[in-house]
C-alpha cells in the first residue's frame, strides 16, 4: 500500500512541473508584458528599462525560467507586479475562501448527488426516477453564471431573504455574537454554493444512478435478496459499497470543474477568492501571480486525484497490485 | 394498414408534415416535424414579405450574405421536412430480393427507440433551423439602436423586451444563436479531429510514445479548462474576426483530451484483432493502417463524444463571453448578452433571463441527442 501511494506521489511531481512549464511558455509566447499595463506609455525608454530590470524582465527567458523554478522549489512565489506585494500573502488571503466554497460544495454534491442517484436507481422508471432524470438533465445543462444571476434575482432582489455579495456582512459582522457570525457566514454561502454545486450534483446523480443500476444486476445482490435480507440492508450494505467505486473518480475529476465555476461565481457574488484573483491577474498580465495561481490549482487538482487514487485502492484491493 | 387510413396518411403527411405521425401515435416525431414546419412557415411568411429589403444586390451597401444563406437553407429544410412527411404518407415499398440493413439503418433503428434521444434530435433540428433562418425570423436588425422604448419588458412587439440602447432583445438573442452554435460546431469538430488522431497514434505505437502522449493529456486535464482558456485568450488579445478564430482554435485545443482517451482505449483493443494483424502481414504503411483501418472502427464513441461536447463547448464559450473575453462587442453571443444584462438585473430581468434560457435549451438538446446516440451506438454503455 505504501509503495503504491509513493509511486502515485512520484508520478504527480512531473505533472506539476509540466503545468508550470506550460504556463511559463504560454506567458512567454504572448505578445507584450506587464509593463504595458502599469507603465505610462510616455515613460522614457531609460526609465522603462530600469523598471524592466527591477522585475527581472530584461533577462532572457531561460534564465528567468530556471530562476522561477528554483524560487518556487524553495517556496518563494515572488512579488505581484500589479499589487506590489508578495504573491504568497495574496494567495494566503484568497485560497481559504475558494477552499471553503469548494469543500462545502463537494460535501453537498456528494450527499445530494448520491442520495438522488440511489433513489432513482432503486425505483427505476418510476415517476420519481423520470422526474429526477429530467431535473438533473436540466440542471446539468445550466450555465453557472446564469443560474447565479437568477438566484440573485429571485432570492436576493425579489424576495430579499438572502445577501447577494461578499462572505460576511460588511457592516455588522464584527458586532455579532459567535453564533450570529456563523449564521451570517452560512447565509452568505447559500447562493454561491447552490449556483456552483447544482450542475455537478446533477452529474453525480446521473453517474450514481447508472452505477447502482449496474451493481444491482449482479449475482451477489440476488444472493443477498435470496437470503431474505431486508431491501434497505441489501442496498446500503451490498450494493452501495460497490456502486461507490466509480463515483470516487468522478468526484475527483469534478474538482477542475468546481474551480472553473468558482471563477464565475466569485466574480458575480464578489467573493475575494482564487477565481477572482486569477481573473484580475490575467487581465493585468501580472505574470508572477498568474504562475503562482496555476501552481496552486495544479497542486490542488493533483492532490484531489491522489486522494481519489488512494481511496480507490483502499476500496478495491485489486488496484494496489496491478 | 387499410386503404382508407393510407390515403388519410397521404393527405395529412403532405399538408402538414408530422400530422400523420401524430395521428398514428408517433408523438415525438409528429411534434418535432410540426415544430420544424411552424418555424419554416413563420420564416416564410415573415421573411418573404421583406424579401426585397433582405436580399440587397451584391455590390450595394446594404448587401449581406446571411439572407442568401438563409434563403438556401429555407428551401433545403423545407425539402427535407416535407420529404419526411411524404415518406411517411407513402412508405417506400420493400426492396425486392434479399437485402440487409446498412449500418446506418441499424443505428437509426436503435436510435429511434430512445425517447429522449429523439426529442433531443428534433430540438437540435429546430434550433439549427432557427439559427439558419434567423434573418427571416428576426423582427429587427440586432444592432439597430432605438427600435423600441428603453428597457421595456416583453410585449407583443418585442417578445423578449428591449435593452438600454432600445435594441430588440429577441433579434439579438436569435443572432446570438448563430454565433454560439457555429463556434460550438467548429470547435468540437477541431477537438474531435485532434483527439482522434492523438489517441489513435498513442494507442497504436504504444510504449514510450503512448506514455508521453498520455502524460500530455493528463497535464492539460489537471488544469481547470475555463481558467486555461481565460489565460490564453487574455494573454493573446486579438481583434475582430481574428478573435473569433482565436476562440474557436483555443476551444478546440483544450477540448480534445476526452476523445483522445476513448480512441486510445478503442485502438488498444482493436490492435489485437485479426484484421489489424493482417494489415501488418500485408505490409501496409502505418498511415494506411491508422486512417483506413483503425480510426473508422473506433469512430462510434467519437460521434457520441462530439454531440455531448457541443453542449459543453456552448457552455464554456458562454462563460468566456460572460467574462468579457469572448467574441468582441459588436457581435452578440448569449454569454455577452447575459453580461450586458447583469447591470440591469434589478430593473430589467428579461435581458439576462432569455439568452440564458436559450443556452439551457440548446445545451440540453445536444446532451439528450448525445445520450440517445450513445445508447444506439454502444450497447455496453446503455443506461449510463
Amino acid at each position: 500500500m505504501i509503495a503504491y501511494v509513493l509511486r502515485k506521489v512520484l508520478l504527480a511531481i512531473p505533472l506539476v512541473w509540466g503545468v508550470l512549464t506550460l504556463t511559463f511558455l504560454l506567458i512567454e509566447a504572448a505578445p507584450g508584458d506587464a509593463t504595458d499595463h502599469f507603465v505610462n506609455p510616455e515613460t522614457p525608454p531609460e526609465v522603462r528599462e530600469l523598471i524592466m530590470k527591477k522585475w527581472g524582465l530584461d533577462q532572457p527567458a531561460y534564465v528567468r525560467y530556471v530562476k522561477m523554478m528554483g524560487n518556487l522549489a524553495t517556496g518563494d512565489f515572488g512579488r505581484s507586479i500589479a499589487q506590489e506585494r508578495p504573491v504568497f500573502d495574496i494567495i494566503k488571503e484568497a485560497l481559504p475562501i475558494t477552499l471553503m466554497l469548494s469543500s462545502v460544495d463537494l460535501c453537498v454534491i456528494l450527499t445530494v448527488g448520491m442520495t438522488l442517484g440511489v433513489l432513482q436507481a432503486v425505483r427505476q422508471y418510476s415517476l420519481l426516477d423520470n422526474a429526477l432524470s429530467i431535473g438533473s438533465l436540466l440542471f446539468y445543462s445550466m450555465p453557472e453564471f446564469w443560474l447565479a444571476l437568477m438566484l440573485m434575482l429571485v432570492f436576493g432582489v425579489k424576495l430579499a431573504i438572502l445577501p447577494i455579495s461578499g462572505i460576511v456582512d460588511p457592516m455588522f459582522h464584527d458586532s455579532m455574537s459567535v453564533g450570529g457570525q456563523i449564521w451570517d457566514r452560512v447565509r452568505h454561502i447559500v447562493l454561491p454554493g447552490v449556483a456552483l454545486g447544482v450542475a455537478q450534483s446533477a452529474a453525480t446523480a446521473r453517474y450514481m444512478r447508472s452505477s447502482v443500476l449496474e451493481v444491482i444486476r449482479q449475482d451477489y445482490i440476488r444472493t443477498a435478496q435470496a437470503k431474505g435480507l431486508r431491501e434497505s440492508v441489501v442496498i446500503v450494505k451490498h450494493a452501495l459499497r460497490n456502486a461507490l467505486l466509480p463515483i470516487i473518480t468522478i468526484v475527483a475529476l469534478s474538482m477542475p470543474y468546481l474551480f472553473s465555476g468558482s471563477v464565475l461565481v466569485e466574480i458575480i457574488f464578489a467573493w475575494p477568492g482564487m477565481g477572482r484573483l486569477i481573473y484580475g491577474a490575467i487581465l493585468n498580465q501580472d505574470t508572477p501571480l498568474v504562475l503562482a495561481c496555476f501552481f496552486v490549482y495544479a497542486i490542488l487538482i493533483v492532490i484531489a486525484n491522489l486522494v481519489a487514487d488512494i481511496l480507490y485502492a483502499v476500496a478495491d484491493p485489486r488496484i494496489r497490485y496491478s | 394498414m387499410s386503404q382508407s387510413s393510407t390515403s388519410m396518411r397521404a393527405k395529412t403527411g403532405l399538408v402538414l408534415p408530422g400530422l400523420g405521425h401524430l395521428l398514428s401515435g408517433q408523438v415525438i416525431e409528429g411534434v418535432g416535424l410540426m415544430a420544424l414546419t411552424v418555424v419554416l412557415v413563420y420564416a416564410g411568411v415573415h421573411g418573404f414579405t421583406h424579401l426585397d429589403v433582405l436580399l440587397a444586390r451584391p455590390g450595394t451597401p446594404t448587401f449581406r450574405i446571411h439572407p442568401y444563406v438563409a434563403l438556401t437553407g429555407w428551401f433545403l429544410i423545407a425539402i427535407l421536412t416535407w420529404y419526411r412527411g411524404f415518406r411517411f404518407a407513402v412508405p417506400a415499398p420493400p426492396a425486392a430480393g434479399h437485402s440487409r440493413a446498412t449500418q446506418a439503418q441499424a443505428i437509426w433503428r436503435q436510435f429511434r427507440k430512445s425517447r429522449s434521444g429523439m426529442i433531443g434530435l428534433y430540438m437540435v433540428l429546430v434550433i439549427v433551423a432557427i439559427a439558419i433562418l434567423t434573418p427571416f425570423i428576426a423582427p429587427f436588425d440586432p444592432d439597430a439602436l432605438e427600435v423600441g422604448p428603453k428597457l421595456a419588458p416583453p410585449t407583443f412587439e418585442h417578445w423578449m423586451g428591449t435593452d438600454e440602447f432600445r435594441r430588440d432583445m429577441f433579434s439579438r438573442v436569435l443572432y446570438g444563436a448563430r454565433v454560439s452554435l457555429s463556434i460550438g460546431f467548429v470547435a468540437v469538430i477541431l477537438a474531435a479531429t485532434i483527439g482522434t488522431v492523438f489517441g489513435a497514434v498513442a494507442g497504436y505505437f504504444g510504449g514510450w510514445t503512448d506514455r508521453i502522449m498520455m502524460w500530455c493529456t493528463d497535464l492539460i486535464l489537471s488544469l481547470p479548462r475555463l481558467i486555461l482558456l481565460l489565460a490564453i485568450v487574455g494573454f493573446f488579445r486579438a481583434e475582430g474576426a481574428q478573435s473569433l478564430f482565436l476562440i474557436i482554435t483555443v476551444l478546440g485545443l483544450t477540448g480534445w483530451m476526452g476523445v483522445a482517451r476513448i480512441v486510445r482505449s478503442q485502438v488498444l483493443s482493436l490492435k489485437e484483432q485479426d484484421f489489424i494483424q493482417a494489415t501488418k502481414a500485408l505490409g501496409l504503411p502505418t498511415h494506411r493502417v491508422l486512417f483506413v483501418h483503425l480510426i473508422p472502427n473506433a469512430f462510434a464513441p467519437v460521434i457520441v463524444f462530439a454531440s455531448l461536447a457541443i453542449g459543453n463547448t456552448i457552455l464554456v464559450e458562454a462563460a468566456l463571453s460572460f467574462l468579457g473575453l469572448g467574441v468582441p462587442p459588436p457581435t452578440s453571443t448569449w454569454g455577452s448578452i447575459v453580461n450586458d444584462g447583469r447591470e440591469y438585473l434589478r430593473s430589467a430581468w428579461w435581458i439576462t433571463m432569455f439568452p440564458g434560457l436559450m443556452i439551457v435549451f440548446s445545451v440540453m438538446s445536444f446532451n439528450m441527442l448525445g445520450d440517445g446516440l450513445r445508447d444506439a451506438l454502444d450497447p455496453k454503455l446503455r443506461g449510463r
